[in-house]
């Protein structure tokens, strides 16, 4: 804060404290690779060491605890990795592009009870998902009753709702469309574009940042998403990462403990990855979240 | 006048605009509230039609003993984990904020742990908390030989188990820290040089001018985790199962059990309608007592 007199001491207090607390967020990270390299027997010693005495690796040269967390009677990575990637994308797709169509309504058209409606889009913010979790199951056996296509036993419970906009993302894109100057609209429009015209051509292009930031929150949503999936997939070939490796932890007898660290190590990787490759579109975009109260 | 006009005639294509998030308003959240709301004065298990039995649900919830415990540990967890979640993050933010070689390093590790998925943490913790070979006893054990006592099984122990998942809630505030950032950088410099001409400490700083400068944004936070606390299902459903003795069974877990272990679909969707009045009534003391604490600039 002070930039010219801090003095000496305070700086080494500053960091001692930094690294003490970063030292506390790290260790569980590297405890977890660690354990995840251990046979059986290192895991239950004690006290405990933290670099593995011996990897045991099976004839392709992958950790034994990983190839079994990957795939075992317990576990089906692949098929779970496969379902959550069919739900994350067309979750992402499907409310970046309605958010950003709601999104544009609420920033460039000027109509009666325009801002009314907006507040009514900001307040189902505060409604809790337990409240409709039940009546929207009712729904999703009526809609397949009495529709031509099934819902339960499909994933359309988890993505269908994502397709019509959520709050959160259009209030993300709706302050960013109105920074972006009138005067281009007005350009397109005079060329005789239409509305849905300057929407998609004008607004969408220029608005790359915000979208990127819609669509990485809403992946790492159906990442980690639990009480969805719990709630409305029905069958084991359905289970997403959280759901699938849920039954890996909470099955009965002895706790494969190196077995669920490579299992977290593997869940936790791809979002790592994606973090430092977008690392900026994460900052700004958490920081933009919290910035208009 | 030409502007109304010019609104009113515009309300066709606003509306179609919008239209995708009406209708899903409509279909997914209006109707199934409504839809609770008439459940929550009906007998209903999921397979027979409902049944009208007027207040008989609420009536029921005042005198059934797990909804009062399921309330009392979600408000205890509360009551631990926002505070503690809020402060560290406050915390932290104006550590980070110090100008200091390795700042952007020093961010991203704190920012970390925020971004592992729910199961993952849970997994993760169970091992750390395991009373003979976790880390966390491992590292404590020398206090315990000092003190002549044994670790705690934490997790596993009802007494711990609440304050042991509000800990590691803590690990998590990653997101939080990156929101108070924000709001450290838009505190203007010549506020704190003008503190430091009159002689403030750094103390009397934070307190005169970082404090009230970031209030708008602690307020953001504070709604935010009261909203998000009142709903705490997935970390308990995969650590403990409400356990051990539903020491950690909270509000939302009942709520789960109710309507789809149970199939007690009525009842169940009275406890979403108290929650609901919770989410509302908290937030609303929320905003009502920020009056007196939260400072917006050029108001």
């Amino acid at each position: 804060m002070s930039g010219k007199r801090t003095n000496f001491w305070a700086l080494i207090a500053t960091y001692a404290a930094l690294i003490v607390v970063c030292s506390l967020a790290v260790i569980p990270f590297l405890w977890m690779v660690s354990t995840s390299l251990k046979p059986d027997r290192e895991v239950m010693a004690y006290p405990p060491r933290w670099l593995p005495r011996h990897i045991e690796t099976n004839r392709h040269g992958i950790p034994t605890n990983y190839a079994l967390a990957i795939s075992s009677d317990h576990t089906n990575f692949r098929l779970w990795t496969r379902n959550t990637l069919i739900v994350a994308a067309l979750s992402v797709l499907g409310t970046t592009l309605s958010s950003a169509l709601v999104a544009y309504g609420f920033a460039r058209i000027r109509f009666r009870g325009r801002g009314l409606l907006f507040g009514l889009v900001l307040s189902t913010m505060m409604i809790p998902f337990p409240v409709i979790m039940g009546p929207l199951f009712v729904i999703f056996i009526w809609l397949g009753r009495h529709t031509p296509f099934d819902w339960m036993g499909t994933f359309k419970p988890l993505w269908v709702p994502q397709w019509f906009g959520s709050a959160f993302n259009i209030f993300l894109l709706r302050q960013f469309f109105v920074t972006i100057p009138e005067e281009l609209s007005e350009a397109a429009r005079i060329d005789g574009c239409t509305e849905l015209g300057i929407f998609w051509r004008v607004m969408l292009p220029l608005s790359r940042p915000a979208l990127s930031v819609v669509a990485l929150f809403t992946f790492l949503w159906a990442w980690r998403d639990f009480m969805g999936p719990l709630v409305y997939l029905q069958y084991p070939s359905q289970y997403t990462l959280s759901l699938g490796l849920q039954t890996f932890q909470s099955q009965n007898g002895a706790t494969p403990w190196n077995q669920l660290m490579a299992a977290s190590v593997l869940v936790i990787l791809p979002v790592l990855v994606l973090f430092f490759m977008a690392q900026k579109t994460f900052i700004e975009g958490i920081a933009t979240t919290g910035m208009k109260g | 006048m030409r502007r109304i006009a010019i609104e009113t005639r515009n309300i066709p294509k606003g509306l179609a605009f919008i239209s995708p998030w009406l209708a899903g308003f409509a279909v997914f959240l209006l109707l199934p509230i409504i839809m609770s709301l008439y459940y929550s004065l009906c007998d209903y298990n999921l397979l027979q039609r409902p049944v009208f039995v007027g207040l008989e649900n609420y009536r029921f919830l005042i005198h059934d003993a797990v909804f009062w415990l399921a309330l009392k540990n979600t408000l205890y967890y509360g009551a631990l984990s926002v505070p503690a979640g809020l402060g560290v993050s406050l915390a932290l933010a104006i550590l980070l904020n110090r100008r200091v070689i390795g700042q952007p390093f020093f961010r991203t590790i704190i920012f970390l742990p925020s971004l592992v998925p729910t199961i993952a943490a849970a997994i993760l913790w169970k091992w750390l908390f395991n009373q003979k070979l976790g880390l966390i006893n491992w590292a404590l054990s020398p206090l315990y030989s000092l003190l002549h006592v044994q670790g705690p099984a934490w997790i596993d122990q009802p007494g711990w188990v609440i304050p042991s998942l509000a800990l590691m809630s803590v690990w998590g505030v990653g997101n939080t820290v990156v929101i108070y950032l924000a709001g450290l950088q838009d505190v203007p410099r010549e506020l704190y040089e003008a503190a430091e001409l009159d002689g403030a400490s750094g103390l009397k700083q934070l307190y005169h001018v970082t404090l009230p400068m970031i209030s708008p944004v602690i307020f953001f936070n504070l709604v935010m985790a009261v909203i998000t606390v009142v709903q705490v299902f997935d970390i308990p459903f995969m650590m403990t199962q409400g356990g051990p003795n539903r020491a950690s069974y909270f509000y939302t877990y009942y709520l789960y059990d109710n309507a789809f272990s149970y199939l007690h679909m009525g009842y169940a969707s009275a406890l979403a309608w108290i929650q609901l009045l919770m989410v509302l009534a908290l937030t609303g003391i929320a905003f009502w007592s920020s009056k007196k604490w939260v400072y917006y600039q050029g108001k």
